[in-house]
């Protein structure tokens, strides 16, 4: 009744092929990103801004380049964790460099080394598909971790081994560093993450975004229709790797001022995967639900037994949120493999014939 | 439904046979092993331009292993194929494909996650050129791209009759559609050499018929030539203008369908004969 786009006739290709074709899902758009760009920054608070949003705008971003890679062109990475890495020790050596230069810029330039990485550890894809692939990425995982440890010239010959993000400054406005005001922070990571999500969005629903989604359905079939698997696959693994380095980045310098070799573990690249495998393999918006899930479901999670009046122990509200997440991921995936983006679609479908389905 | 379609026009007989003498491809002596087993032994044969070709033999003839070996997905091991005059023994896939040799599949290779208008928009992966930063815009050049190449398939679409599973992903269609969708998609590669490898397997009668005329119509019209595998006998008879037959993996009968159909060679091998 109120999702129903019945009358809404489309006179043009280029209007039934846009990104957005159903007014509902335009309007529901605008709302998101004006509550996203005006409401949240007028109403949330130091501690909304710091634990919440800019954690889970910088997940959705990992989530979307692991997405390029796993949910839209089929190769299973489990090398999330390190091309964030690198994204986040080349910013670091960039704006160490280069002190005078926007961090933003430099942000967005770090993402090129991961590109680059990335592409060099999707080599392997040519020869190998599925878990064997998953295998040759936790080398890269691995490989790269030892580099970020036993390379000190990345982290500038720090005794403690750790970057710790300097001060920077872009037009006048602290951006980076401790005095960074959680405002600032904030609306550099949603601009950087809703400008490479709509960037993305174009990619896939052209030439390119279909030659991978060809390689994913059947790569023997796109091979015979003139897609070079090699060129193909290594674009994506680059393509995914730049959006995951420049998360990686925005990770560090955006949010938690320092970081180890150990904040790019394996747990980081499993913690992404889950996003979108609960978020919904080849899906944008599914990126943004996973990780909204894996994030800020266990934050609010511990907060509950306190408004409730309970008065429990730290690690039990804590062990107790653990148990809670997983059995809500086994949850969803037994409810509905696909994700939530393909929850989503079957409410809209539903939508569409309420309230007479039938 | 088109009027171009129902209105069938033969080309006249004359430009029909100057055509015939243009050879598109030949086969000479082509063999294919695969370890000790040999798949196909000394094959030659041509496909001349604007003919629809059959290949027909029993199972385990060959007759897939041959398309593959056209389309360049298998290298045999001895013999060479002459593509539009140029020798070759082996080329990758995408290069057949660059070359104008589309195919489809005996067993449905679409890709099941996307929609139809998705899967044959794919077909026209090689004729678009936009680079990465365009895509990115979208706005302006890919864009235009992107819409210029709709309009041809949107005319794919029409002619196979299949508007109304324009958005519906691939994976939920019956398999009647999904193998007009494979066909729509090879056509909107625009061909020189379609090979179609079992277009009529597990079809109901109405549904050979469609495809029959699908077949005949993109053959006449879009003046495409065809190599195609079939088992059933009549519609080979009635679609082709040269038949090859091959059994275990050797050529036992080439020539029109009437002279193969009296081949002694041919009726042997598919009713089998006391040695």
């Amino acid at each position: 009744m109120f999702y129903r786009e019945a009358g809404q006739f489309k006179t043009s290709y280029k209007a039934d092929q846009a990104l957005f074709p159903i007014l509902q899902d335009r309007v529901g758009l605008a709302v998101i990103l004006i509550t996203a760009f005006a409401v949240i920054p007028a109403l949330a608070n130091d501690f909304f801004l710091t634990s919440i949003m800019i954690p889970f705008l910088v997940f959705s971003l990992a989530a979307i380049g692991l997405n390029i890679l796993t949910g839209f062109c089929g190769q299973l990475s489990l090398g999330t964790g390190a091309f964030m890495g690198v994204g986040a020790y080349a910013a670091y050596k960039l704006t160490s460099i280069f002190p005078d230069a926007n961090v933003i810029v430099m942000v967005l330039l770090s993402g090129v080394f991961s590109a680059a990485i990335g592409a060099v550890f999707g080599l392997p894809s040519l020869r190998i598909k599925g878990l064997y692939l998953a295998v040759t990425t936790l080398a890269a995982q691995f490989f790269l971790e030892w580099c970020f440890i036993r390379i000190p010239w990345l982290y500038n010959y720090n005794a403690s081994g750790a970057i710790e993000v300097p001060r920077r400054e872009v037009f006048g406005i602290i951006a980076t560093g401790a005095e960074a005001t959680p405002l600032a922070r904030y609306f550099i990571v949603l601009g950087i993450t809703v400008l490479i999500a709509f960037l993305m969005a174009n990619v896939l629903r052209g030439r390119i975004g279909r030659s991978w989604m060809m390689i994913r359905d059947m790569d023997i079939a796109a091979e015979l229709m003139g897609i070079r698997p090699l060129q193909t696959k290594l674009m994506a693994f680059a393509v995914s790797s730049y959006i995951c380095g420049v998360a990686g980045a925005m990770m560090v310098f955006f949010w938690l001022n320092a970081a180890e070799p150990s904040s790019y573990s394996i747990r980081l690249s499993f913690q992404v995967l889950f996003m979108v495998i609960l978020g919904g393999l080849g899906s944008l918006g599914g990126a943004f639900m996973g990780a909204a899930f894996i994030w800020i479901l266990p934050v609010i999670l511990k907060f509950v037994p306190g408004l409730l009046g309970f008065d429990l122990a730290a690690e039990t509200v804590e062990h107790a949120t653990f148990m809670i997440v997983g059995a809500l991921i086994i949850f969803f995936l037994i409810v509905e493999p696909h994700g939530f983006a393909r929850l989503w679609q079957i409410a809209k479908q539903k939508l569409r014939v309420w309230p007479f389905p039938y | 439904m088109n009027a171009f379609v129902t209105e069938k026009t033969l080309p006249p007989a004359d430009a029909k046979e100057a055509a015939e003498r243009e050879v598109l491809l030949r086969v000479d002596n082509v063999s294919l092993t695969f370890g000790g087993v040999k798949a196909i032994t000394d094959i030659s044969f041509d496909i001349q331009k604007g003919e629809i070709r059959a290949i027909i033999g029993p199972n385990g003839a060959g007759k897939t292993s041959m398309l593959n070996v056209i389309n360049g997905f298998y290298h045999p091991q001895e013999g060479t194929i002459t593509w539009q005059g140029q020798v070759r023994r082996k080329m990758k896939p995408y290069e057949a494909a660059s070359q104008g040799i589309a195919r489809t599949f005996q067993n449905v290779a679409l890709f099941k996650g996307m929609t139809t208008l998705d899967n044959i928009m794919s077909g026209r992966s090689l004729r678009m050129h936009k680079n990465f930063f365009w895509q990115l815009l979208w706005r302006g050049p890919a864009e235009r791209e992107e819409i210029e190449h709709r309009r041809k398939v949107e005319d794919i679409i029409d002619f196979l009759e299949i508007q109304a599973i324009r958005k519906t992903p691939v994976g939920r269609l019956p398999y009647g559609l999904q193998k007009r969708v494979e066909l729509g998609r090879a056509l909107a590669m625009e061909p020189d050499l379609l090979l179609l490898d079992e277009p009529m397997a597990g079809m109901n009668l109405e549904e050979k018929e469609d495809m029959s005329r699908f077949i005949i119509d993109v053959n006449q019209e879009f003046g495409t030539t065809i190599a195609l595998i079939e088992h059933d006998m009549g519609v080979v008879m009635d679609l082709s203008d040269r038949v090859v037959v091959l059994d275990y993996g050797k050529k036992i009968a080439d020539g029109p369908p009437e002279e193969v159909q009296a081949s002694q060679a041919v009726i042997d091998a598919y009713l089998g004969v006391s040695h």
